[in-house]
Order: structure tokens, then sequence, then C-alpha cells
């Protein structure tokens, strides 16, 4: 196992090239429901991924609004019974790599 | 698609790190959680094995479905009718679906797509062994739909109360749009059933050359299976490796009688005692070759993979530096 | 064969062709979320083919279905714009054949939907929708590739110069077409050119493409006049068909 391996979710590692953004989904399934979170996908930037989600989670006609966030402008709670570490209350939802914005000089990290 | 039993990984069949008994505070909290029929999500502590456990399996599952698009897609073009022709498209878009919503269950785990699909092209990653066989005739179509998504229909169902929540509600999606994939495939063996002399002896050469391949989708025997034990108590993995094809022998030997299709199997004999059919030795000496890299398909399946992502590399190369241009001048006209 | 069916053959066909070289993108994709938009596009197309076939197969009254009609013409029955059975080529070359005909195809289901055949407008106006999502897929990759990268504004200019000249074809009238607007249940040809061009540039100077100059070329694809690729497309589109006459499947 390498190094990056151990490192697993927590480390900033970085794609040998630029991956494109993550988005979360949030879709109403019909007027009067509230936007429900479905899944994310990758996208460029906000209108492309509304049209990709579109594609991807309406295939079945499962809604008739939706929503897309940049995931790394989630800011979430901590999960209540954390003992071992308290992160702080700005973490962010989801352990994805893509978050850490490196120079463009950095090409492997 | 489909998850074989995937504890066929050399490397990981061997559990990485074995859970402490019953260690910290928060291993003890976990399992209990677990026990419970409660859900792991993304941020709660975890166990390092059960992270690296989940990830393989979510993302060779992946792969198996972005694998998979390829020996349906060889028919799309050739497709008999235009009904079945956007049936097929439909469903191999499903798939691609399935692979996205996969991968995205495994990036909650702290692996990036690209990365996941770099060990993919490299051929560290694996995918269902099923995929290295090629589909020959239209027949094949027909076959993976009716055998191979009836068999991950069986493996994928217990998935959906999989300890991991982003997996068990990726696998509820999935299984929710899969429900139309066997019945399509079970249609075209219908309409061949009830065709000409020349379709029915399609369907039926069809069926011998991936009746046993199915089998041997479901993974090694339980007893040579390391690893499930360990993904039992987890609640990763639910059902054993024999107990799925069993339940899936006897499910599909009435559906084969129906169409008229002879199951190759001399030893094929319902058993009155057990309640199930008794069936013939698995050659796992294939299985193992083809899960090695020595199937028909291998080479082919990947090299059209990673020629699809370098060929796409300038597309997504272009779409990012126009967002960032784009980005940079509404930065510039607010300012 | 009457105007009116060979009319509406030129938009099954049309779409069934389209539909079937797009469908060739599945699994082959730069990212997995095209892969499932192309597949979106592609379906959207064979849906609509099915409906203008069966409905050319009806007014023609020889009892020919959908199958019939796809898969036992000949390549000179077709008569689908030479554009659309040009082989893919690279993402850019797809994109741009996708928005030069989904922005002619706009305007032509626009025309359509007013058809004074009922059933010519009903398909037209149901495939409307469906045709302007396509036009913002592609015009909006148009524009991101255009204005890209160097390699990609490179490719897409390519791409541009090299089908550019099939579009004059959109606009080319016969005696089909005068005919069919004639009677009210279709449009006049080059009607459309205008416009078309007008949309055409402004994505372009978006996008930072050049428009490309007019070509004296004219392909006949709606005549039945094709290309070398259309041959190879139908003997492989039609194999079973071919080879298993009468089977059901």
């Amino acid at each position: 196992m390498s190094e990056d391996e151990k490192q697993g979710g927590t480390g900033g590692r970085r794609p040998l090239v630029q991956e494109w953004p993550l988005w979360e989904v949030f879709i109403r399934s019909k007027q009067g429901l509230d936007h429900k979170h479905c899944g994310s996908l990758h996208a460029t930037d906000a209108k492309q991924a509304i049209q990709m989600a579109r594609d991807v989670y309406t295939r079945r006609n499962e809604g008739v609004s939706i929503w897309v966030v940049p995931s790394n402008a989630i800011t979430a709670s901590d999960p209540g019974e954390r003992e071992a570490f308290v992160d702080p209350m700005a973490d962010k939802i989801f352990r994805h790599p893509t978050f850490y914005e490196l120079p463009d000089e950095v090409k492997h990290m | 698609m489909y998850t074989q039993s995937m504890d066929t990984d050399p490397e990981t069949r061997n559990p990485v790190a074995k859970v402490s008994a019953v260690g910290r505070p928060e291993e003890q909290r976990f399992q209990a959680t677990v026990d419970a029929e409660g859900k792991i999500e993304p941020r709660d502590w975890m166990p390092e094995a059960y992270r690296k456990t989940l990830l393989r399996q979510i993302s060779q599952h992946a792969h198996s479905e972005i694998i998979g698009m390829f020996p349906e897609g060889n028919w799309i073009s050739r497709a008999p009718s235009l009904k079945r022709k956007a049936i097929l498209i439909a469903k191999v878009q499903d798939e691609a679906g399935h692979g996205l919503y996969l991968y995205s269950a495994a990036e909650t785990l702290g692996q990036s797509r690209d990365e996941m699909m770099a060990a993919l092209h490299s051929g560290r990653a694996k995918y269902s062994s099923i995929f290295n066989y090629p589909t020959l005739t239209w027949a094949d179509v027909g076959m993976i739909g009716w055998l191979v998504d009836g068999a991950a229909i069986m493996n994928q169902i217990p998935l959906c109360r999989c300890s991991y929540g982003p997996y068990a509600r990726a696998m509820i999606r999935v299984c929710k749009e899969e429900s139309f994939h066997q019945r399509q495939g079970f249609d075209i063996m219908l309409s061949l059933s009830k065709g000409t002399a020349d379709q029915k002896a399609m369907a039926q050469e069809s069926l011998d050359r991936w009746w046993w391949p199915v089998l041997a989708m479901f993974g090694p025997p339980d007893a040579d299976s390391v690893h499930s034990g360990q993904s039992a108590q987890w609640k990763i993995k639910r059902v054993s490796n024999d107990e799925l094809r069993q339940k899936f022998i006897d499910a599909t030997v009435p559906q084969a009688e129906l169409l008229g299709l002879r199951i190759p199997d001399e030893k094929l004999k319902w058993n009155t005692q057990t309640g199930h059919y008794d069936f013939g030795p698995i050659d796992w000496d294939d299985f193992w070759r083809v899960v090695n890299g020595e199937g028909p398909c291998n080479k082919e399946r990947l090299a059209a993979r990673v020629k699809a992502y370098e060929e796409g590399q300038w597309v997504r190369d272009a779409a990012m530096a126009y967002a960032v241009k784009r980005k940079a001048r509404q930065h510039k006209e607010a300012a | 064969m009457s105007a009116k069916v060979e009319y509406v053959l030129r938009f099954g066909d049309n779409s069934l062709i389209l539909g079937q070289r797009l469908a060739e993108w599945l699994g082959h994709a730069p990212v997995l979320e095209e892969d499932i938009a192309s597949a979106n596009i592609s379906l959207d197309l064979i849906g609509q083919a099915r409906l203008w076939l069966t409905l050319a197969g009806r007014i023609e009254g020889k009892g020919r279905d959908e199958d019939r009609l796809a898969y036992h013409r000949e390549q000179q029955d077709f008569r689908n714009f030479t554009l659309l059975e040009l082989p893919n080529g690279d993402y850019a070359y797809t994109v741009v054949r996708r928005f030069l005909f989904d922005a002619w195809h706009c305007l032509a289901l626009d025309a359509l939907s007013g058809s004074h055949d009922t059933d010519i407008a009903a398909i037209a106006a149901k495939s409307r929708k469906e045709a302007e999502y396509h036009r913002l897929h592609s015009g909006d990759w148009l524009v991101r590739l255009g204005d890209g990268t160097g390699e990609s504004h490179a490719r897409t200019q390519a791409a541009l110069e090299l089908q550019w000249r099939y579009t004059a074809e959109f606009f080319d009238s016969d005696a089909v077409d005068a005919e069919m607007a004639e009677s009210g249940a279709g449009f006049a040809a080059a009607s459309l050119r205008d416009e078309w061009l007008e949309e055409v540039t402004t994505v372009l100077a978006e996008a930072t493409l050049k428009v490309p100059a007019a070509a004296k070329f004219v392909s006949h694809g709606k005549r039945g006049r094709h290309s070398e690729h259309l041959s190879r497309l139908l003997a492989e589109m039609q194999v079973l068909q071919r080879t298993h006459p009468g089977a059901k499947w």
C-alpha cells in the first residue's frame, strides 16, 4: 500500500489532470414537495450541471425542478457523538479530494 | 447491472486490516450501529478496513456497469427493430447512469472518479468477469438481460440494505431502474423461442455459451471466500455466494423450460429432499483465468475504455478551460 | 410515391440516421455524463423516426410499417440529408453536425407545427420540444469547444469547415418541397435560410468560430443521392432483418 492510499479520503490528493468539479443534485419530484438530494455529478459550471442533472437524474420523469450546488459550497453540521476529533463547524460534508484547490504549478500531489 | 461477489482480488482476499477485537469506544459504537441495522454515513467514524472494503466493492461495481456497456452496446447499431433499438439504448444508458451513481457513492469515501478510473485503466481494479465474454449474436443481448441481469438483481437487492448509506441509496435507485432490464432480456428470448428454426437455434447456442459463466458470476464457493465473514459482519455483503447461486438456478430452470431451451448441464436435476436443483461442477479454472485477464475480451474491453477516456481528454479540458475563462470574465464585469 | 410520403420520409430518415450515428457514442463519450445525454438525444430521435415512418407507411397504404421502411429500403430510397450519414469523427465533429442540424430542425418543426395536415402537425409539435433541448445541448457544447482550448478551437473550426458545405441541402428546394409548400402541408425549404443563418452565426460568434465561406457544392441526400457512407451504415443496421427474412424479433 502506498502512502497515498494510507492517507485515503483525508488527504488532499488531486488527480493527474484536472477533474471536473463535483455538484450535488436536488430534485423536486412534484409541485408542493421539497427538493430532495438525489446524488451528484461532475460538471464544469452551473449551467452544464443543470443540463447534465436533467439527463442523468430525470430520465424517468422524476422531477419538475432541479437545483445544483457545488459540493464544496455545502457546510455540514457535526455528526453528534464525535469524541476523538472535534472537527470545526465549517467542515465540509463530503471527503472528496477535489475540494483542495492547488496552484496550477503543482501538478501531482 | 451488476456486482459479482468481489472477493476476487488476490490482494484484498486477505483483509487488509482486521477490526481490532472490540476496541475503542468509536469502534464499539460503529459495530453497534451496524448490528442494529443502522446506517453509516460519510462523515461517521468507520474502521479503515471497512472504508477500503467498501471503496473496493463500490468502485468495482461501478466499473462493471461501465465496462458492461460494451457487450450490449455492440448490438445497438444492429438491433433488429426500431423498438428493440430504443429499448437497448435506454438500457445501456441506464448502465452509464448506474455507473455514475456508484462512482458518486464511492467518492464519498474519499477517492475521486478519475482516480478510480485510473485504477481501472491500469488494470489494478477489477470488474465483473462476465463482461469479458463476447456478444456474438442478437440472442446474447437477450441472454445478458435474462441471465446476467437476473443474477445481478439477486445480488443487488440485498445490497439495498447495506450498512453504508450512500451505497444503499444508490442501490435502491439502481434496483428500481433495473426492474425492466431482466424483463426485456426475457422478452427477447421469448420472441426467439417463438420464432424461426434459425432463431431457436440462435437462442440455444447462446445459452450454451452463457450458462456456466453466469453461474460463476456469483463468485467462488463460500468455503473458498475468505473475505465474506468480515463483509457479513459489517453488513456489506448479506447473502452468501452459494445461497444466491442456488436461488438463481432454482428460479431460472423453469424459465428455460418455458422458453423451450435446454440447460447445458447433464447433472441438473430437481432434488425433492432439499427442494432445490442439484447441478454439475463449475469450471473455476476458467473463472479465475478470466478474472486474471485471460478471458476472450479482457484486453479489448479495457482498451475501448482507455481509448474513450484518452480521446475525451481534450474535450474535458476544453470544457474546463471555458468555465474558468467565463468565470474570470464575469468577475471582470462585476469589478 | 406521393410527395407527401416522400416528404414525411425525409423527416423520419433524418431522425433515424442521426439517431443511429449518435448512438455509436454510447460507451465511448468523453465523460460519463455525456454518454447519458447523447443517449437521451438518440432516443428522442429514434422515437421521432418511428412516428414519421409509421405515418409515411400509413399514407402510402401499402402495408409498410416503421420496421419495413427502416430495414428493407435500399440506400437510394433513404431521404435523409447527406450531412447526417457522415461518420462521427471526433467529438467536435459530432457537436458541430448536431448543432447545424438542430438549429434547422427547430425551425423546420416550428414551420410544420402549422401544417394543414393534422398528423404532420402533431408529430412536429411533439418533436419540437425535444429538438429545442437538443439545440440547447449542442449549442452549449459548440460554445464550450469553440471557446475552450487552442486544440478544441482548432478541431471545432476544422469540423465546421468540413461540414458547412453540406448545409446548402437544407434549403435546396425540389418538386416535393414545392408541392408540399403549395398545399400548406409543408414549408418552402428556402424560407428558413435567413433565420437559420442568423441564429447559427450568433452562436458561432459566441464560440469564437468563423463562418465558413459558402460552397458551390450541394448534396442531395434528401432526393436519394447519398455519400459512400450510407450504404455501409445501412448494411450494419439492417443485417438481422436482411439475414432472416420474415422473422419476428
